[in-house]
């Protein structure tokens, strides 16, 4: 997937106002099956897998013994009756990790259940599925042109299989713009036809990091980091993926921040003088001590104004608080500001 | 791909160009065209003394932070305002509306340092 087939800024503009296609097949994609497979997926996720049906996604993070994310990913609970040749088919769970975290996954996976006793198989499938996502206001209607009219009914964050160009695909009411839309998993083969299915603005990293920015999304690797900046759920704002009531690695040190309260918390902020952020900059209180970082910064195409995420010391994280980011060696006032930036959005 | 090189401008293999009739110093079509989208610009205070080399701004797009580097020493007598609402004007015209400042050359002698518009296709 390059940066940018056309322009960050047009690309953009489509997926807000029409709809853009990006190739994420970077994305990896894990299978887990077998008796044990619910527990196993339960141990080391975060969230609570015993809440979905089959066809239902959730969203979850990976945690260490210190509760440290060290990925983030969408579990899919597989249908029994999955057509022959559905990514997914065959197996209980499939659950995507970020781009280069696959192996490690796999190997995270088989060696708890090694060490736990469990009986399940895992496989890592990244190298056999391709995934595409088809976002914004028009997707609906272009999903639904190429892989029929029942894609219409599948409600967000769950996913049906429906055939693409002859291919078997699992088309899941997903995505990381903030606007409607799929992601279509799909055998490798088919990655061609699926592709050329759709005729829309292709899109590249560089507006998937800008649509994400403008919602608050957070980016694994730099918005969090298990070793450059090691940050639990709790800090990335992400608690409704932390079930403390289902046993998980990682789950006693978050009950414990849970109790006590993160140093720092996750924010987004509205730069209110001229400038971008950009992950690493510091972020300062009005007599210039460091309270925190950025961790991702852009000039919002939709917006035309810098917006920006990273970690502040909890006494600032509150909207409306003014704080400043230093942008080579000058404090530009910002305001903390809960995203989604865009109005309208959830 | 091919970029327009303008054969009265005089280059710097870091992607500047600067005019010796106006004065004007600017980055290349190449260098708006490998940024992309450009959304903020930094320039100097009219005024300001500066070595050929030194950077003198700041141009950032969507993707990127790039320092800029004046092709030749003098005295800045001004600079394009119009970049702080319209940085897309580099994007859109990068010898003309998208100038970044004009100086007073301290020594025209400085121009044979740099590349002819040969020269810098050569690089491209």
């Amino acid at each position: 997937m390059p940066v940018e087939f056309d322009s960050i800024r047009e690309e953009h503009a489509a997926v807000r106002s029409a709809a853009g296609i990006f190739d994420v097949s970077h994305m990896g994609e894990i299978e887990v099956t077998g008796p044990d497979g619910t527990a196993l997926m339960q141990q080391l996720t975060s969230n609570d897998v015993e809440r979905l049906d089959p066809g239902e996604a959730q969203y979850s993070t990976i945690t260490n013994e210190d509760g440290v994310i060290l990925d983030d990913t969408v579990v899919y609970r597989v249908p029994s009756d999955l057509p022959e040749g559905t990514p997914g088919a065959g197996a209980d769970y499939l659950f995507i990790p970020n781009a280069g975290h696959d192996a490690e996954m796999h190997e995270r996976w088989t060696a708890h259940r090694e060490s736990a006793g469990l009986d399940a198989d895992v496989e890592n499938r990244t190298e056999d599925y391709g995934i595409v996502a088809v976002q914004g206001p028009e997707a609906v209607d272009l999903v639904a042109d190429a892989a029929g009219e029942a894609v219409r009914d599948i409600t967000r964050f769950t996913a049906e299989p429906a055939t693409i160009e002859d291919t078997p695909c699992w088309v899941a009411r997903t995505g990381y713009t903030g606007e409607d839309g799929y992601e279509i998993l799909f055998p490798v083969e088919g990655a061609e036809a699926v592709w050329g299915a759709f005729d829309c603005q292709p899109c590249g990293l560089g507006a998937r990091d800008t649509l994400r920015l403008e919602m608050g999304y957070l980016l694994s690797g730099q918005d969090f980091n298990s070793e450059e900046n090691p940050r639990t759920p709790f800090e990335a704002g992400v608690d409704f993926v932390v079930a403390l009531d289902t046993e998980f690695v990682g789950r006693d040190a978050l009950a414990a921040q849970h109790e006590a309260g993160p140093e720092q918390l996750f924010v987004g902020f509205v730069l209110e003088e001229r400038g971008v952020p950009r992950h690493g900059y510091d972020i300062t209180d009005g007599d210039g001590e460091t309270i925190g970082e950025v961790t991702s910064g852009t000039m919002s195409p939709s917006m035309g104004d810098p917006i920006g995420l990273g970690y502040v010391d909890a006494a600032h994280a509150d909207d409306g608080e003014t704080v400043h980011v230093t942008i080579r060696d000058e404090p530009k006032q910002a305001t903390i500001t809960a995203p989604p930036f865009l109005e309208g959005y959830q | 791909m091919s970029f327009e090189i303008p054969a009265d401008l005089y280059y710097t293999e870091s992607h500047e160009w600067v005019d010796p009739e106006t004065g004007r110093v600017g980055i290349t079509d190449f260098a708006q065209d490998e940024l992309g989208d450009i959304v903020f610009v930094e320039l100097p205070s009219v005024g300001d003394e500066i070595e050929q080399g030194d950077d003198f701004g700041v141009v950032e797009s969507i993707k990127a932070v790039s320092d800029v580097y004046t092709p030749v020493s003098g005295e800045v007598t001004d600079t394009n305002d119009g970049l702080e609402a319209d940085p897309e004007l580099v994007n859109e015209d990068p010898y003309g509306d998208g100038w970044l400042m004009a100086l007073d050359l301290a020594d025209e002698g400085e121009l044979d340092d740099l590349l002819t518009p040969e020269e810098y296709d050569s690089t491209l």
